[in-house]
């Protein structure tokens, strides 16, 4: 029944996608194709809440193979699934904060041009995700990693006549090629080493890896979860995919795919805790990531690249736990920072669907009365991403931070506890300027504001409450429920197990530092509202090297894109020149040779073979005549054959 | 008892005769005669054989031949009067419609 079940998840968006993409244009109207698209993913959601009710109940992992895929010599790569309590948390997020987002989708993209096509990228972007983490091998896992991929580029430029869009789709596509390489290599070394791509082959035959194989093995994978991610060096495509519509920058961007490399890594963590190496440069990338990311996020003025930011910034702190070995806290951490992040984007798409597009923050404010409902709920979010307790994030952050430390990892436990408050101080900075003080929109908008529709608030009220209680779920910290739940599959707890007083100062801490961050902004942003300009002007190197995101987009062009433009205009003169003249040049002997061979074929071998013919016709003109019609001849000749025949007979016989 | 070299001798003479008459003659008619006397002569070998050897294979040939010169004679005829009908004669020689 399980095993039935499983199956069926995937399935039922992938019906979807193939009615909607195929028959939706021109066999029903909007109205059917969303009430397809939503149902669907409605539909998974409910046998995903069956499986994972029936392995809490039972404790153990199911493995269904659906079709066996590749298989040949020693190569066997199943379509199959593995549903361990790892993929079941995977499972509740995509599909439940996928199913929300869906509904919510049905509001804010009504009456686009492209209703149905958003709807069928959407869907295909839910099979991608399920397949990517319930597949049991790495072959099914990376197929689900490209969908995904491919979903992000096509809902990046979902406005495609939009140049910006397009080239942010293009831009998010290549990056994650780039990643996509380290990824595959790190297939093909696993490959290489257990003959085999399933999970728990692999992970089972684990110990007989070398410490140099494993951390190279750990380091390409940790290229991949890098591009997927959005971490230091590959995020730079994050926040450009903010182009795509809100709904999509929440599922897509947010919750679910870029927590991809969380989850690889977490699935893989037997290979990390193999190499310390590896473990170091994950939680590098994940500090660094964490505080590098906050700190662009200061002083953005775009309300959805505040909250890339904060994205980029808050999977740096999943990299963090994942590189001091909390997997819990890290997976923890993804799931409560889907909730949170799904209503800052839902949200803020409220807020952008009410100003009829406007994403500039400095053309907001004053908006907590016009858009109460909005602005209760996007209050709710930032209180939980700034980690003020009894919020989600709060737990989860708190979590990692304390692993940190209790892991002595000072320099990290600095990094996120920084970048902790910056995310405090960005986050509610951008509620005070959004819903708070002196309207600064202009007159026509400012009259058409309305509150966003009922079939918008209820997905937002609901991953607000998720977001106000969905801590819980790892509460006490280190012995909560998820923790139990995800101990046979993300390793036992850390073994620095620290004393009560240890655990509670931190959270004292943790929460200090939230509310001063909240602090600040206040100060800033509302009772003393032009002391920020003043700072910026002050600190004026600092505040344009932040607005302009430290250049890193400048010097990735220089170093890359310029010269790789230089690089095809260099191999379009040698195609051109080389190439081109070494074709033409054998097409110009070619031509020649043509020549010669029809001039030999007419006189030399038509010579010939008419000899050949007039030949047969004079020798023919003489052996015709013995063919006179008369049958009295033709008797004549067999007579003296037969007597010819019976002479030579009888002379063979006599000697 | 007359000795089987007889019969092989009668058998060869006639044979002779048929051939030369479907050689030399120049009436259709004739030729088919001709015919006839070499079918008659192969006939009379089969026969004597037959008695010869005391088997009885030679006779069921020799009458399976009877028939088939029957049948021989009858589409040899109406050719004959097919062709008379459109050459007015039954020379041999003017009939080479066969000929290259």
């Amino acid at each position: 029944m399980t095993d039935l079940l499983i199956k069926l998840i995937p399935v039922f968006p992938l019906i979807a996608v193939i009615a909607n993409g195929i028959f939706g244009r021109y066999l029903w109207s909007h109205e059917w194709a969303h009430r397809i698209a939503w149902g669907s993913v409605g539909l998974s959601f409910l046998c995903t809440i069956g499986v994972v009710s029936d392995i809490i109940q039972t404790g153990t992992a199911h493995e269904v193979i659906v079709y066996q895929w590749i298989f040949g010599g020693d190569l066997t790569i199943n379509l199959a699934y593995l549903v361990d309590p790892l993929t079941c948390a995977m499972l509740l997020v995509v599909t439940g904060v996928g199913f929300l987002i869906h509904v919510y989708s049905v509001g804010y993209m009504h009456g686009e041009h492209g209703f149905t096509r958003f709807f069928t990228y959407m869907n295909l972007f839910m099979v991608s995700m399920l397949l990517l983490v319930m597949g049991n091998n790495y072959a099914v896992l990376f197929i689900g990693w490209e969908g995904v991929g491919l979903c992000s580029y096509l809902l990046i430029g979902y406005y495609y006549d939009k140049v910006s869009a397009a080239q942010a789709a293009s831009k998010a596509f290549v990056v994650n090629r780039i990643g996509d390489a380290g990824f595959l290599l790190a297939i093909f070394l696993v490959f290489m080493n257990f003959q085999t791509l399933d999970y728990t082959k692999v992970f089972a035959e684990v110990g007989h890896l070398s410490p140099g194989m494993a951390t190279a093995i750990a380091l390409c994978l940790l290229i991949g979860a890098v591009g997927k991610s959005a971490q230091i060096p590959l995020y730079t495509w994050l926040p450009d995919a903010m182009e795509g519509p809100t709904p999509v920058s929440a599922l897509i961007h947010a919750a679910t795919m870029v927590t991809a490399g969380v989850y690889m890594i977490v699935r893989n963590h037997a290979i990390y805790d193999l190499s310390s190496t590896a473990m170091f440069w994950v939680g590098v990338i994940g500090g660094t990531t964490a505080l590098f990311a906050a700190t662009i996020g200061l002083v953005q003025n775009d309300i959805k690249r505040v909250l890339a930011y904060s994205t980029v910034s808050q999977l740096g702190y999943m990299f963090l736990g994942c590189g001091i070995g909390a997997y819990t806290a890290a997976i923890f951490h993804l799931m409560t920072h889907a909730f949170f992040k799904a209503l800052l984007f839902l949200s803020a798409g409220s807020v952008i669907h009410a100003l009829g597009g406007e994403q500039d923050i400095r053309k907001m404010g004053g908006l907590s009365h016009k858009i109460p409902w909005t602005h209760k709920l996007f209050f709710i979010g930032t209180i939980a991403i700034a980690g003020i307790p009894p919020f989600a994030g709060f737990w989860s952050k708190d979590e990692i931070m304390a692993h940190a430390f209790t892991h002595h990892q000072y320099v990290l436990y600095g990094m996120a506890a920084i970048g902790a408050f910056l995310t405090s101080f960005y986050m509610f900075r951008l509620t005070y300027l959004t819903f708070y003080g002196q309207s600064r929109m202009d007159h026509h908008t400012e009259e058409h504001i309305h509150e966003s529709p009922m079939v918008m608030i209820i997905p937002l009220m609901v991953l607000g409450l998720l977001s106000l209680a969905g801590g819980f779920i790892g509460f006490p910290p280190d012995h909560g429920w998820l923790h139990q739940f995800l101990a046979p599959v993300a390793g036992a707890g850390s073994e620095h197990e620290a004393s009560t007083g240890v655990v509670l100062s931190l959270m004292m801490i943790a929460s200090s530092i939230a509310l001063f961050g909240w602090a600040l902004a206040h100060y800033l942003y509302s009772m003393n509202p032009t002391a920020s300009d003043r700072w910026a002007a002050k600190a004026r190197l600092a505040y344009t090297t932040l607005l302009n995101k430290y250049y890193v987009d400048e010097l990735y062009d220089l170093l890359f894109v310029e010269p790789t433009k230089k690089l095809g205009l260099l191999l379009d003169w040698f195609d051109r020149v080389v190439v081109d003249g070494i074709v033409r040049g054998v097409g110009q002997m070619a031509e020649l040779g043509a020549a010669g061979s029809t001039w030999a074929e007419k006189h030399v071998i038509y010579g010939v073979i008419n000899i050949v013919g007039y030949g047969n016709h004079l020798m023919a003109k003489q052996w015709r005549q013995l063919q006179s019609g008369m049958v009295h001849h033709y008797a004549a000749i067999i007579v003296a054959g037969l007597f010819l025949l019976a002479v030579v007979i009888q002379l063979i016989v006599q000697r | 008892m007359v000795p089987l070299s007889a019969y092989v001798a009668v058998s060869a003479v006639l044979f002779i005769t048929g051939l030369l008459g479907v050689l030399i003659r120049r009436n259709f008619i004739i030729v088919l005669m001709a015919v006839e006397i070499m079918l008659n002569a192969a006939n009379i070998n089969l026969v004597a054989f037959s008695h010869y050897l005391e088997s009885m294979a030679g006779q069921l040939v020799a009458l399976f031949v009877i028939a088939i010169a029957a049948g021989e004679a009858a589409v040899g005829l109406a050719i004959i009067i097919v062709v008379f009908r459109g050459k007015i004669s039954t020379n041999v020689d003017e009939m080479n419609l066969l000929k290259w």
